[in-house]
């Protein structure tokens, strides 16, 4: 999942709050694409690229920015404002068959990087905004412990089983025909009706478009019943599917 | 032609180290040429099971760096003629093993042996993506408790993406040992049911090992409980699994069957 930084005046100290964040959890930013949202900053504000350095020695990886002034200096390398994260940028991800996706899944901070580099978010198309509707990856095989599949074009489906600590991150629905244990991420690219059914919840994580729940927010009575979950405004429904 | 096995887990102590002397001495019994390689470099024990560690001269290390010839480092087992043993080294780490010598030495052992017995180190790093490299089956050592079952899918992860078979695109086959198995403890449901571990980790069942003293008696007087007490029930089950791995079908029977339940349970072949 891509997250969004947004820097506020006076830089200073919002570099220490972030610091402050980053002693806490260290782990926090690995391998996670970042989005800078400079909305909060005055548009007179000269420093982006130094911004920009600062971040990048503390080992947060950004991969688009949002809001920034065309005529900021340095500002042109990062392409100004690009689409949700990856939509676009990851488009190759997407046309690659099932069998590559999955024998790549045991390096995903490397395939993430790789896909995130910044030259590849500048040629992003500027227009491709909101929900992407693409081909279904389909997965025939279970999705073991410590692999991710990511497909932000489009619905995945799951014939096997999601293992504790496998992670599915589509940009539609995301369908498990066997017991989904894991995290399921739908609705990726911020597509508010994108769903997530399995056979069998025993979640740790679900999330679309960017709410989540994990298992210890429902009710104990679905675990290892048929569910799905879809988005009502702003809260995530759960119910049972018989 | 040679099958190179691994034995792995992600977990320690679930029994990789047992489970290795125990198949390799079972197949060993049957006649076939084995050899059980120690990959645990810096912890080696697979030499303390089958009674060899003051035999130990030479080790996978100086083979795999070419200071030693593999027959050097090679150890006959007493009992059996044709069961031999290549010992880990306890001075070095797992970086002293290189892609290309422990390739090497694979290539030597496979026209020499008709079984090679990859004992793995526990954990995901290195030394266990090297054990499994080069391997035809894997079988996969688990207790019927959370933390090992959710390793083992994690290893059998790796299986299908880091060894040479799967970056060929071909699938390695994978066997499940249950070991360690508590019947009193499964009865008072304080273990993961069997079913529940064979539905999880979705592989076939290679056998059940009960929990017994005869296993720790047996690496006591350093023997693969299949050479130290062949009647007791570990080193039927290991028998049994021995032959299951030769690809005879034997039907897996629970220790101390309580009653028709998990004979009904077993009834359908263990899943594909």
């Amino acid at each position: 999942m891509a997250l969004v930084l947004a820097p506020e005046q006076p830089l200073p100290f919002w570099l220490e709050a972030l610091d402050a964040q980053i002693a806490h959890a260290p782990a926090f930013f690995d391998s996670r694409p970042v989005i800078l949202d400079f909305g909060l900053l005055p548009p007179d504000q000269p420093n982006v690229a130094e911004l920009i350095q600062n971040l990048a020695d503390r080992g947060i990886r950004i991969i688009g920015t949002e809001g920034a002034h065309p005529s900021w200096p340095g500002i042109a390398k990062w392409g100004g404002p690009i689409g949700p994260a990856g939509a676009t940028s990851r488009g190759d991800a997407a046309r690659r068959p099932a069998g590559r996706v999955l024998a790549v899944a045991e390096e995903p901070r490397q395939e993430a990087r790789q896909e995130a580099r910044p030259q590849e978010a500048m040629s992003a198309p500027q227009a491709a905004v909101g929900p992407v509707e693409g081909p279904t990856l389909l997965v025939e095989q279970a999705l073991r412990s410590g692999q991710q599949i990511v497909h932000e074009a489009g619905d995945v489906t799951i014939l096997g089983a999601v293992a504790w600590g496998a992670e599915i991150i589509a940009g539609g629905s995301i369908h498990v025909y066997g017991a989904l244990r894991g995290r399921a991420i739908a609705g990726f690219c911020g597509n508010k009706r994108a769903r997530i059914f399995c056979r069998r919840l025993e979640a740790e994580l679900l999330a679309i478009d960017g709410l989540y729940r994990t298992a210890e927010e429902w009710d104990p009575a679905l675990h290892g019943a048929p569910a799905q979950a879809w988005l009502d405004g702003e809260t995530m429904m759960l119910a049972p599917m018989d | 032609m040679a099958q190179v096995v691994v034995v792995t887990s992600g977990k320690g102590g679930v029994g990789k180290t047992t489970s290795t002397a125990a198949l390799g001495a079972a197949l060993a019994q049957g006649g076939e040429n084995v050899v059980v390689v120690d990959f645990d470099v810096g912890l080696r024990n697979l030499d303390l099971v089958m009674g060899a560690e003051r035999r130990v001269v030479f080790d996978l290390v100086n083979v795999v760096q070419g200071d030693a010839k593999l027959h050097q480092a090679l150890i006959r087992d007493k009992r059996l003629e044709n069961l031999a043993l290549l010992p880990a080294s306890q001075t070095r780490d797992k970086d002293a093993l290189t892609s290309e010598g422990v390739t090497r030495v694979v290539g030597e052992l496979r026209d020499k042996f008709d079984w090679i017995l990859c004992d793995s180190p526990a954990g995901i790093e290195r030394g266990a993506t090297l054990a499994m490299r080069h391997a035809d089956v894997a079988v996969v050592v688990t207790n019927a408790e959370v933390s090992s079952v959710r390793d083992s899918d994690r290893i059998i992860g790796l299986l299908d993406s880091k060894t040479e078979k799967a970056e060929r695109g071909q699938r390695i086959p994978k066997h499940l040992l249950l070991t360690r198995y508590d019947a009193a403890r499964a009865a008072r449901g304080e273990m993961l049911k069997t079913e529940d571990v064979l539905e999880i980790l979705s592989i076939p069942l290679l056998g059940i090992i009960p929990e017994s003293q005869e296993v720790l008696r047996a690496s006591n007087v350093g023997a693969p409980v299949t050479l130290a007490n062949p009647t007791s029930s570990p080193a039927r089950a290991y028998a049994e699994a021995a032959r299951r791995l030769k690809g005879e079908q034997i039907r897996v029977s629970v220790p101390a069957e309580r009653s028709g339940f998990f004979g009904k349970l077993f009834g359908r072949r263990a899943v594909a």
